[in-house]
């Protein structure tokens, strides 16, 4: 049975859309780094480089970190069908529960959905996020996923790798390699759901700004 | 930001109850996984103090602990030291020193774990004090109302039973108030607090039949007629005649109204037979969202940032 309630504001505020102000305080500047279509370019292109190194295709399973990596999982698998031809499963887990600064911080992050349509034994797992800054949301996403089975492989796909990390995981797919100040935020905005027009943004924060950034 | 502690519904805004139903909303996915268990609460101790028999809610709150990777001990005083003469504070005390991240109190007095909650640094979860609140109770019946009808705001709730003593009837009539329900009660006079409709912002009603009208949920309380008998309605029989819930009863009710109760049920008493056993129904949704709404709970309230390491206090 999946749940029915609807998905709650708050789940939604790490891809605000673009109408909302989420940054408060003295913003330095909004930079584009890819718009839509060039967004859906790079999918486009991550999905030929995964059939290119992927022997055995049939057992891909796309697995989206909420919330951004959920419409980037579904445009990745419309891309492996236009290439391939596959009908790739997407699943949504959320990492919350398995984070690694729930006890030293007492943050009670919102929990947002899981939704994992079949068992990940014997597929090659891709996880998707948007933006993978020190590893630790890729670490917990591993820990979540051993418990839904064993995989026979997990590969990593970010939009964006922003350098800064914090724990041995590299990316096996990358949109785009951003440096960046840690001070910085790097967002991806969506107009409206999981379908929307998406856009990635870097936010420059004045120096000095400390924030936690949680990818 | 919600507080330290959940003593009753009378402290949490609206937000703050749909926070925890949201919460538990994820929660319950946790349930339907074959390893039903997440990390979340490693290392942490959560202490069950029930000086008053449960089993249900106790199995409830050790379950939901459990998922969370939480260590949880079950201790009963009433078997043991507070026998010898131990203070309840003292009881609570002695369990804080072994190191709890929560401690979860069921008590047959009004306001014991408000007091106990005072003395602890430990974050304190009321399970049910004597005639005041029973806080989880009502958000898995809030939860479970919820998931039936896709809303609350402007449901008819008819919670029918014992009012007067029940920490129910009272934490959900605030929980449901609070989130936009119209909610009506119904037992015999002697069972109706005084000045409940102006207290509460309920309508009461002696006759089942006008509180049943246009109702969206039904929710029938336990009778607790070793101890009411006699002194609040002439007889078990009579109790059931009049206020009893029955099919035939439930056809002024809507047509797809939902039929609670938060057990365990006298059948044939609060409940006819094929209404308790009734399928589809949410009897044993409310026992399996009541798993999921503890989780929430435990993860918003238990082993957050504990004082002494932030460096301060003991």
């Amino acid at each position: 049975m999946t749940p029915s309630t609807p998905e709650t504001p708050a789940a939604r505020s790490r891809a605000p859309s673009s109408e909302e102000a989420p940054h408060e305080g003295p913003v330095v500047g909004v930079r584009t780094l890819l718009d839509d279509a060039g967004i859906s370019r790079s999918l486009l292109r991550i999905a030929h480089e995964i059939i290119e190194r992927t022997a055995d295709p049939e057992r891909l399973y796309l697995v989206a970190i909420p919330n951004g990596g959920i419409p980037l999982a579904r445009r990745l698998a419309r891309g492996l069908r236009e290439v391939a031809d596959l009908s790739v499963p997407v699943g949504i887990l959320d990492t919350t529960l398995y984070r690694d600064d729930l006890h030293t911080t007492g943050n009670r992050p919102a929990l947002r959905r899981t939704e994992m349509p079949s068992a990940v034994d014997d597929h090659i797992v891709v996880l998707v996020d948007d933006v993978v800054k020190s590893g630790r949301t890729i670490r917990a996403a591993m820990d979540a996923l051993m418990d839904f089975g064993r995989p026979r492989a997990v590969q990593v796909v970010g939009l964006v790798d922003r350098g800064h990390r914090e724990l041995p995981i590299k990316l096996d797919y990358v949109g785009k390699n951003v440096p960046t100040r840690a001070s910085e935020q790097v967002q991806l905005r969506n107009s409206d759901g999981e379908e929307g027009v998406l856009e990635l943004v870097i936010i420059g924060a004045p120096e000095g700004d400390a924030q936690g950034g949680e990818s | 930001m919600i507080g330290r502690d959940l003593l009753g519904i009378e402290d949490l805004d609206r937000s703050e109850i749909e926070r925890l139903l949201d919460t538990a909303d994820h929660m319950r996915e946790i349930g339907e996984r074959e390893v039903k268990k997440v990390p979340t609460l490693r290392g942490r101790t959560i202490i069950n103090l029930f000086f008053e028999p449960s089993t249900r809610t106790r199995a409830s709150f050790e379950i939901a602990g459990k998922r969370l990777s939480a260590d949880v001990i079950n201790f009963s005083p009433s078997s043991s030291s507070t026998k010898k003469g131990e203070s309840i504070l003292d009881t609570a005390k002695t369990l804080e020193a072994m190191d709890a991240d929560a401690v979860i109190v069921r008590h047959e007095v009004s306001g014991v774990p408000r007091r106990i909650a005072e003395v602890l640094e430990a974050p304190v979860i009321n399970a049910g004090d004597g005639a005041h609140e029973h806080p989880t109770q009502a958000l898995l019946d809030c939860f479970t109302v919820r998931q039936a009808k896709g809303k609350i705001d402007g449901l008819t709730v008819t919670i029918v039973g014992d009012i007067l003593h029940s920490r129910v009837a009272r934490s959900n009539i605030l929980a449901f108030r609070k989130l936009g329900a119209e909610v009506r009660v119904a037992a015999p006079p002697p069972m109706i607090p005084p000045a409940i409709e102006e207290t509460f912002g309920v309508k009461a009603y002696t006759s089942l039949r006008e509180a049943l009208e246009g109702a969206d949920v039904v929710m029938a309380l336990r009778i607790q007629n070793e101890r009411l008998e006699g002194a609040f309605f002439p007889s078990v029989r009579e109790y059931s005649a009049t206020y009893g819930i029955d099919r035939a009863k439930l056809q002024y009710a809507k047509e797809d109204a939902i039929v609670m109760h938060p057990g365990p049920i006298n059948r044939g008493v609060e409940l006819s037979h094929d209404l308790a056993d009734h399928k589809p129904g949410v009897i044993l949704d409310q026992v399996r969202n009541g798993v999921a709404l503890r989780m929430a709970v435990l993860y918003l309230f238990a082993g957050r940032a504990p004082r002494w390491r932030a460096g301060e206090g003991s």
